[in-house]
């Protein structure tokens, strides 16, 4: 069949309702599933073939409410379901897919997109918590009463999907007929649900007992502090022997490499450039993983919004909005999803100051920076029952919290703002996480970490080693070749502005690359240094090196500059896009490099005045 | 009485939403979440600070609110049933 007579599907329907889930099952495909509103925020596609052959292209959308839109990932909807979405032709067929324990709210959206004059498919999704519920529903009255065809389906589980398939692959259901302008669709979705449907309770037990807890004004923020913090904890305590063995591994292949290798330039760029560089930066797997299964646990638990209700006035003190939460958590991943799912946010004025608060939440590239300066300098000890490397890890977490609620605030104030701001945010059902898709989870993140290592870390690692090889140093020099390098004298060069905040030129150095990939940094200080030294130890890691070179007022220095860290060009990119031109990009720009070269300056001239006593 | 001033599980019905200015988006948006005369609500929680947010349970939904935004909600108590 050719490209063309494919049948065009778009699954629309309200959040959270397992549309993402249902299209990764029809055509296998990952995008990101978890529970809660706002997950998905561009229209995605993807394609299957039925079993009689017929393609079928599937388009995912945004969760909406309404055709109505208050958010530009609403819009997004909107827009598809309308045909005016730019580049895209409007879909042959709607799946409507509704959450089968939430008819009352689902179904209006239903008989609201009935009046688009598109033939649809009524989809019950999340039949099996429907069943768990006591909910009966009568799929064949369902049918008779709206005029469609209606299938059940639990996405979550192997050929879930396969009701929904089957009805694709049939006869093209007739154009339903809509309810005539100005009808209560919320009185038919009432009549619906009196005739077809029997619910024991309106809400699931567990989950008003869960909240019960998790929202108490006193438990519930205690809950979450102590949360927060074993996370941290875990991070430190939990990758610590994954790293050793990693560090001995590419230690080891330095040597073995090196020894069977001839002395020259190749040996130089295998050993010093790519072992030393990328060795540097793999190390750091195990803490990406560990920090991503505590996400992704909390992300399809349903934990998230209640953390965000928890936390809402908090964030209304600050300029910015409850609903703000979810994107700045998911900047903590990389800021880039995160300032994309500030698209949730109704309010454009909350928008921006999300979007520009956003790199101040620590993304994931900077774990690197941060866990290699502390394995150098803060001793590995307890205080208490915690172990001082994870509190300070904790430390600069919420440095980076406080900067961005303190920045927003400042924004409120210069933009003196009164008005009324709305939340209007949805609590899910709380679920078990399955731990099958938690592995998938965990094994996309290593994977796109992988492959940035065996990209963009690559091509920098290696650009690095030229430009710190060549020009090779004049005859009879003395000092090391990085000295006479090309990249020597470019840090040299900036040193003095950087000098104030004790950053070397090996550091200044190391900035550079980090614009594009701030683990980069990390590789970049191994090449240096490994390039550096004049000793014959090549592999030596990077964490003795430093610790003997560095004071620790440089080192701390170097973690307050990381802590805002203004310098990574695809996040500047993608404000660009979301937030609106280049003055945006110049105030993110401008006031994070003010907040770095500032807090470095004072964590320098402090730490300096205290240890040298 | 407005939904913001109903106490904590207190069972009780929608009345109606105002719009506070000409076509109100958040006042359109409420009565598309399901806040329609005869629906039976309850507040099931309050945030920690200022006792806001709200959690309202509407349908078979939860959702935060804030003050302002149950303000333009007014309810009457339920009918105590027998
Ligand atoms: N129990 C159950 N959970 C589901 C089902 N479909 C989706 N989910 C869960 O519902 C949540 C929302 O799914 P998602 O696909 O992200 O919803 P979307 O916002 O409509 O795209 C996730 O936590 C899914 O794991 C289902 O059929 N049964
Ligand atoms: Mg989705």
């Amino acid at each position: 069949m050719s490209e063309s007579a494919a049948l065009r599907v778009a699954l629309v329907g309200n959040p959270n309702c397992g549309k993402t889930a249902l299209f990764n099952r029809l055509t296998g495909s990952r995008q990101k599933v978890a529970n809660y509103a706002g997950v998905t925020v561009e229209r995605k596609e993807g394609r299957f073939a039925a079993p009689s052959g017929r393609h079928i292209q599937v388009l995912d959308l945004p969760g909406a409410y309404s055709l109505a839109a208050t958010s530009p990932d609403e819009a997004v909807t909107r827009d598809v379901c309308l045909g005016q979405f730019e580049g895209e032709a409007r879909p042959d067929l709607l799946v409507c897919v509704v959450d089968a324990t939430n008819l009352r709210l689902h179904l209006r959206f239903v008989l609201e997109l009935q009046r688009l004059g598109l033939p649809m498919v009524l989809t019950l999704n999340m039949c099996d918590a429907a069943e768990r519920r006591g909910i009966r529903i009568d799929v064949a009255k369902l049918q008779a009463g709206l005029g469609i065809p209606v299938v059940q389906t639990v996405a979550v589980r192997r050929n879930g999907a396969e009701s929904l398939v089957q009805q694709l692959d049939s006869q093209m259901p007739l154009l339903p007929a809509p309810l005539p302008e100005g009808a209560d669709l919320h009185a038919e979705v009432s009549r619906l649900l009196l005739s077809a449907v029997s619910v024991p309770e309106r809400t699931a037990r567990v989950d008003d007992a869960i909240d019960r807890v998790v929202l108490h004004p006193v438990f519930g923020l205690a809950l979450l502090a102590v949360l927060m913090f074993m996370i941290f904890q875990a991070v430190f305590s939990w990758a610590a022997p994954l790293m050793d063995g990693i560090d001995v591994g590419a230690a080891w292949l330095g040597t073995a490499v090196g020894d069977a290798m001839p002395e020259g330039l190749l040996k130089s760029l295998i050993v010093d450039g790519i072992i030393a560089g990328l060795g540097g930066v793999i190390i750091f797997l195990p803490q990406i993983i560990i920090l991503f299964l505590f996400i992704l646990l909390l992300e399809e638990s349903g934990y998230l919004p209640r953390a965000a209700f928890l936390l809402d006035r908090l964030m209304v003190g600050a300029g910015l909005t409850g609903r703000s939460f979810i994107p700045l958590l998911s900047s903590f991943a990389c800021a880039i999803p995160g300032i994309m799912a500030a698209r949730t946010i109704q309010d454009p004025r909350d928008r921006l100051a999300t979007i520009l608060v956003a790199p101040l939440m620590t993304c994931s590239a900077r774990l690197p920076v941060y866990a290699l300066l502390i394995a150098a300098f803060i001793p590995q000890q307890s205080v208490g029952v915690f172990n001082l490397q994870g509190l300070v890890l904790f430390a600069l977490y919420a440095a980076g919290i406080l900067s961005a609620l303190l920045v927003a605030y400042v924004m409120k104030w210069t933009r003196r703002d009164h008005s009324e701001h709305s939340l209007l945010l949805e609590l899910p059902s709380y679920r078990l996480p399955n731990p099958a898709d938690i592995a998938i989870g965990l094994w996309e993140r290593a994977s796109i970490f992988l492959k940035r290592v065996g990209t963009i870390i690559l091509a920098l690692t290696i650009m690095l080693w030229f430009l710190s090889t060549f020009p090779a140093p004049p005859a009879g020099a003395t000092g090391a070749a990085i000295d006479y390098s090309l990249a020597g004298q470019i840090g040299k060069w900036m040193q003095p502005l950087f000098d104030p905040i004790g950053f070397n030129w090996q550091i200044c150095i190391a900035l550079i690359p980090g614009l594009a990939a701030r683990e980069v940094a990390v590789g970049a200080l191994a090449t240096v240094y490994a390039l550096s030294s004049t000793e014959d130890d090549p592999s030596g890691s990077l964490i003795p090196i430093i610790a003997d070179q560095w004071t620790l007022a440089t080192a701390l220095s170097l973690l307050a500059w990381y802590v805002y860290a203004p310098q990574c060009l695809a996040t500047l990119a993608t404000i660009r896009r979301e937030g609106g031109g280049w003055r945006t990009v110049a105030i993110a720009a401008g006031y994070l490099f003010g907040l770095a070269y500032l807090a470095s300056l004072i964590t320098y001239q402090v730490t300096l005045a205290l240890t040298a006593g | 009485m407005t939904l913001s001033e109903l106490p904590r599980n207190i069972p009780a019905v929608v009345v109606g939403v105002q719009d506070v200015s000409a076509g109100d988006p958040i006042a359109v948006r409420l009565r598309e979440l399901g806040f329609v005369a005869g629906e039976p609500v309850r507040i099931t929680a309050h945030g920690p600070a200022g006792r806001e947010p709200l959690l309202v349970q509407i349908g078979y939904t939860r959702f935060a609110l804030r003050r302002a935004e149950a303000a333009r909600v007014s309810v009457k108590l339920a009918e105590a049933q027998a």
